[in-house]
C-alpha cells in the first residue's frame, strides 16, 4: 500500500476517534453543563432530613430545571443538614421562596422543588432559604400510619 | 530424589524472575527509544495503520452488538420495575465505565497483540533483528518503539469509537425496537453520566490497558524462543496474559477509581 493511502486511512481513523470523543462528551455526558458554572448564584437551605438527595441532584421550580445541588453538609450546632444549591443566574426567586425535597415518581430520584413566595426582594449569592420541607422518609410515613391506625382502635 | 524436585521448583522460580527482569529492562529500553520515533513519524503512521486501523472493523462490529444486547437485557430487567426509561443510563454507564475499555483491551490483545508478537517473533527467528544490529541499526528504535507507541495511541482511540458505537447501538434498539422516545433516552443519560467521573475514568483505564497489552505483545515477540514452536507459544501467551492482565487491572482500577 502506498504512503498516501496509508496516511489517509490513519487520518480517517484519528478523525473518527475524535468525533466519537466529541459525541461522548457533549451528547452522552454532562460536559455541556459544566460550562455554565460561571453565571450562577449559590443559595443555602437547612433541612431536618435530606433523604436520598445527592450532590448534582436537580433543583426545579414549577417542573423546570433551574439549578443543581452543589454541596450537602451537616450543621453541628443546629443538627440540620445544610444543602447548597447553585441556581442559574437567569432565574430569580423572592426571598420567601420555600424549598422542599420531593421525589420523582414513587421510588425515583429526589430533587429540590422551589415554591416562589411574594417578597419584593430576590434571593442573591449566599442568601438562605428559610422555609424548608424535609424529604419524605417512607419508613416514617408507614410508622405514623400504623400509629394512627392503632389509636383509632 | 527430593533434591531434584527442589531444583525443579528453584529453576522455575528463578526463570520466572529473570523473565520479569528482562521484561522490565525491555520496557526501560523501549521508553528510552521512544524519542527516536518522533524523528521518523512515517514509521509510527505505518504501525498506526497495522495496529489501529486494521483493528477498527472488529471494534465497530463488537461495539454495535454489545450496545444492542445490553439495551435488550436492560429492558428485560428494568421493565419489571417500571423503570424502562433508565435503559440509556444502564447502557451508557456500563459501556463507559467497564465494557468499553475492557472489551477494547481484550479485542486488541486478540487482534493486534497476537499479530505484533508473531511479526516480531518471526523477525527474530529469521535473524532479521540480529541482521539489523550487524548493520548498526538499533532494532529497539526502528522496530519496537514505533509499534509500542502505536499501540498506546490506538487503544484509547479505539475505545472512544467502541463507546460511541455501542451507545448508538443501544439507542437504535431502545427507540426502534422497544419504542422509547429519543428525548427520554438522551436526557436520562445526560442527567446522570458525569464527564470526569465516568467518561474520563474510562479513558484512563483504556490508556493503562493499551500500555499493558502492547508491552506484553512486543516483549513476548522479542523474547520468544526462535523456533516455530516457540513462536506459537509466544503468540498464545500474548493473548492469554494480555487478556488476564486487562481483567486484573480492570478490577484494581475500578476499586481505586470508584472507591466502592
Amino acid at each position: 500500500m502506498n504512503t498516501r493511502n496509508l496516511e489517509i486511512l490513519v487520518g480517517a481513523f484519528v478523525v473518527m476517534a475524535i468525533l466519537a470523543m466529541v459525541m461522548l462528551s457533549l451528547k452522552v455526558s454532562n460536559l455541556a453543563s459544566y460550562g455554565d458554572d460561571g453565571n450562577v448564584y449559590a443559595v443555602t437551605a437547612q433541612f431536618e432530613n435530606v433523604g436520598g438527595l445527592k450532590v448534582r441532584s436537580p433543583v426545579n421550580a414549577g417542573g423546570v430545571r433551574v439549578g443543581k445541588v452543589a454541596d450537602i453538609s451537616y450543621n453541628n450546632e443546629q443538627f440540620t443538614a445544610v444543602v447548597t444549591m447553585q441556581i442559574a443566574g437567569e432565574y430569580r426567586f423572592p426571598l420567601d421562596t420555600s424549598a422542599s425535597i420531593l421525589t420523582a415518581g414513587l421510588l425515583g430520584e429526589q430533587y429540590i422543588g422551589l415554591e416562589p413566595g411574594g417578597d419584593e426582594e430576590y434571593l442573591a449569592q449566599g442568601s438562605e432559604i428559610e422555609l424548608t420541607q424535609s424529604a419524605l422518609v417512607l419508613e416514617q410515613v408507614i410508622g405514623q400510619f400504623l400509629y394512627s391506625k392503632a389509636q383509632e382502635e | 530424589m527430593i533434591s531434584d524436585w527442589l531444583q525443579k521448583i528453584g529453576h522455575r522460580l528463578l526463570s520466572r524472575f529473570s523473565r520479569v527482569g528482562r521484561g522490565s529492562l525491555f520496557l526501560w529500553q523501549c521508553l528510552l527509544s521512544l524519542p527516536y520515533v518522533f524523528t521518523r513519524p512515517m514509521l509510527l503512521i505505518r504501525q498506526l495503520f497495522y495496529v489501529g486501523v486494521q483493528t477498527l472493523l472488529i471494534i465497530l462490529v463488537a461495539g454495535v452488538f454489545v450496545g444492542m444486547v445490553l439495551a435488550l437485557q436492560a429492558y428485560i430487567v428494568l421493565v419489571d420495575f417500571g423503570a424502562e426509561e433508565s435503559i440509556s443510563l444502564m447502557v451508557s454507564l456500563s459501556i463507559l465505565r467497564e465494557l468499553g475499555p475492557v472489551f477494547t483491551g481484550l479485542l486488541f490483545a486478540g487482534r493486534a497483540g497476537s499479530a505484533l508478537t508473531a511479526e516480531i517473533g518471526l523477525m527474530k527467528s529469521t535473524e532479521q533483528l540480529s541482521g539489523m544490529e550487524m548493520m548498526a541499526v538499533n532494532p529497539m528504535k526502528y522496530i519496537i518503539a514505533p509499534r509500542f507507541l502505536a499501540g498506546i495511541i490506538s487503544v484509547p482511540l479505539l475505545t472512544s469509537i467502541f463507546m460511541a458505537v455501542a451507545i448508538l447501538g443501544g439507542f437504535f434498539v431502545a427507540t426502534e425496537m422497544l419504542g422509547q422516545y429519543e428525548g427520554v433516552f438522551w436526557s436520562q443519560m445526560q442527567a446522570k453520566v458525569d464527564f470526569y467521573e465516568d467518561l474520563m475514568n474510562g479513558m484512563i483505564k483504556s490508556l493503562v490497558f493499551g500500555f499493558v497489552v502492547v508491552w506484553i505483545a512486543v516483549f513476548e515477540g522479542y523474547d520468544c524462543v526462535p523456533t516455530s514452536e516457540g513462536l506459537g507459544q509466544a503468540t498464545t501467551r500474548t493473548v492469554v496474559h494480555g487478556s488476564l492482565a486487562v481483567l486484573g487491572m480492570d478490577f484494581i482500577l475500578t476499586a481505586l477509581m470508584f472507591n466502592v
